[in-house]
């Protein structure tokens, strides 16, 4: 090729321009998102140091950590806080367990076994807050099909979710039976993975079962139950739809887990600072159980993708 | 040489039987409660043996019901087209968004794209009020609330950092080696992108898509927050419609069944993908 003259060199310069420039083209929208997430995100840290009601807009005032040193001497936060976590360990272990046992009883492939793995995928697709709702018509006092079973064992005025001593348990009973199908197809997987040698080397040397589960078949589940627990330990802390729908947080304060608290805090009191404050307290436990999980994660996916 | 014993096989299979009872029976007595009339549904003891009868399900379709105490306007309907307006609009504008950003973050390494994926996915943790309620006090001051426009741009939150991720993780997985094969040939980029990357991920890209729109549906806090009574989705809507109708429990249980239909009939054409989704690829089905 001679020489080129100037128009043959534009050209070749502007297709570099656009090579260097397209990654950041095309991933626009995604920064945009982002940007979508951070401004509310930022205007959330904003308003909870402030003195901010909706209903009282003359009285709106910086106010530095006020909020957040109120919770302190406050029996609500106290009170969400407990009830956040009773709710989440809960529900996590009552699901691990479950969907362990599950996962174990349909490990061998067969028709049957993939037949029911798929039928218990369907609460799992059910929306919670309707979810919820099913359960809320089952358990009805007056012809709730399951206050009907219950009071044949010997629980004759069962009020489920209406009753202070029993809501917390009708609430955890329709989480787990949405999210324990999680716990069961990601442990499935992980059980089908698992090497096939140590197994059979335990079979011919006759090692006990409970050996094999503990020493063999948990270590090497590991991972697994790890990205499980922490996937629905940071979904659970969070729960809403559920509660709210089936008792708006109540009765009483029995279930003011933190979102549904921010929610009433904000829609019934107008009380923005506060809640600004109480989802920042939130945000800051899940951002810190995530970030473990993430900052491992990104490690496992780089090394299975060997970046250069 | 199989261990398992009689006992225990049978120990299995009740076990299972169990399990399957457990997780079956809620949705197989409201699909039954659907179809009974007000006055079996109240009868007690609840039984099975019943005259089954279509009115729930004809008084939601035609937005009408007669009860003893007169006509009822019911419009569930509209919240059901909601829910399939915004869920298909939103999965196809976060794909239409997502899957060139996917290609552009597996493709070139370039430390914007690592901090993007990085806040989008520490995102997907972070409780969804912390941005809702800020958000509500923006889009009143914006006019948006209520809209479809802002709800689909919300709902953006939901299906592109899942789309994003999935179909990031199936583009790294495929050579470059073919489309550099074909850029050599002499197309361009987006032919190339076009032709060779999207086809060869469409797996990818079609599970990312079934998923979006199965979370997409099943969504309830960013519709309440967001949204008001003409235009929200089923989720909002059922609920809304208990505490409106009170007593009319048959079409309660039809309107939950006719929610809940879509999401079962999808999940069955993912479900190879739905392990691999769900864990965000950490764990592949």
């Amino acid at each position: 090729m001679t020489a080129g003259t100037a128009q043959d060199i534009a050209p070749a310069r502007q297709g570099r321009f656009l090579r260097k420039a397209l990654p950041y083209l095309l991933s626009l929208p995604a920064l945009l998102m982002c940007i979508g997430i951070l401004i509310p995100f930022f205007t959330a840290v904003y308003y909870s140091m402030l003195r901010y009601r909706l209903n009282l807009p003359a009285m709106k005032g910086f106010i530095w950590f006020d909020n957040y040193i109120n919770f302190f001497t406050d029996p609500k936060f106290w009170n969400t806080l407990k009830i956040s976590l009773i709710y989440a360990g809960l529900t996590v272990v009552l699901e691990l367990i479950l969907g362990l046992v599950i996962a174990m009883l349909l490990q061998k492939r067969s028709r049957v076994n993939n037949f029911i793995s798929i039928l218990l995928l369907l609460p799992l697709m059910t929306a919670p807050a309707l979810a919820a709702l099913m359960w809320k018509l089952m358990t009805n006092p007056n012809f709730g099909i399951l206050s009907y079973l219950v009071s044949l064992i010997g629980f004759p005025d069962m009020k489920w979710g209406s009753d202070p001593s029993t809501a917390l348990f009708t609430v955890v009973l329709v989480d787990m039976w949405v999210y324990t199908p999680f716990m069961m197809i990601l442990l499935l997987a992980g059980l089908r993975s698992l090497p096939t040698a140590p197994f059979e080397a335990a079979a011919l040397d006759d090692v006990p079962r409970s050996f094999v589960f503990f020493r063999i078949t948990l270590p090497m589940l590991m991972p697994y139950l790890l990205t499980a627990t922490l996937f629905r330990l940071l979904d659970s802390i969070q729960q809403f739809d559920i509660i709210y729908a089936m008792t708006q947080g109540g009765p009483g304060d029995k279930l003011l887990v933190f979102q549904v608290q921010a929610y009433l805090d904000f829609f019934q009191a107008t009380n923005v600072g506060r809640s600004a404050a109480l989802m920042i307290i939130l945000w800051a436990i899940t951002y810190f159980l995530s970030n473990i999980f993430i900052k491992q994660w990104l490690k496992l996916r780089e090394k299975a993708h060997g970046v250069a | 040489m199989d261990h398992t014993s009689t006992f225990e096989r049978i120990l299995r299979g009740v076990l299972l039987a169990i399990v399957v009872i457990f997780f079956m029976f809620p949705i197989f007595w409201i699909l039954l409660m659907s179809f009974q009339t007000n006055e079996s549904i109240l009868r007690m003891p609840p039984s099975i043996v019943f005259t089954p009868t279509f009115d729930n399900y004809i008084a939601l379709v035609t937005g009408e019901m007669r009860t003893a105490a007169g006509s009822l306007q019911l419009n569930f309907m509209q919240n059901l087209w909601n829910s399939i307006l915004l869920s298909s609009v939103s999965v196809a504008v976060a794909l239409v968004l997502g899957v060139p950003a996917a290609y552009a973050f597996a493709r070139f390494k370039f430390r914007l794209g690592e901090d993007i994926a990085f806040t989008l996915l520490s995102f997907r943790f972070a409780p969804p009020l912390l941005v809702l309620l800020p958000l509500s006090l923006y889009f009143k001051s914006l006019g948006l609330t209520n809209t479809y426009i802002g709800l689909i741009w919300v709902y953006q939150l939901i299906c592109l950092p899942l789309i994003l991720w999935i179909v990031r993780g199936y583009f790294e997985d495929l050579s470059p080696d073919i489309e550099h094969a074909h850029r050599i040939a002499g197309y361009s980029w987006f032919q190339t992108f076009r032709k060779i990357a999207i086809p060869l991920a469409l797996p990818g890209i079609a599970a990312a898509g079934l998923l979006a729109f199965i979370f997409a549906w099943n969504n309830f806090i960013f519709a309440l927050v967001l949204a008001s009574a003409d235009k929200q989705p089923v989720t909002v809507g059922a609920l809304a419609f208990v505490t409106a109708s009170g007593i009319q429990y048959g079409q309660i249980a039809a309107a939950i069944v006719l929610s809940v239909i879509p999401t079962f009939v999808l999940a069955m054409f993912a479900q190879r993908y739905l392990v691999e989704g769900l864990s965000l690829g950490a764990v592949k089905g």
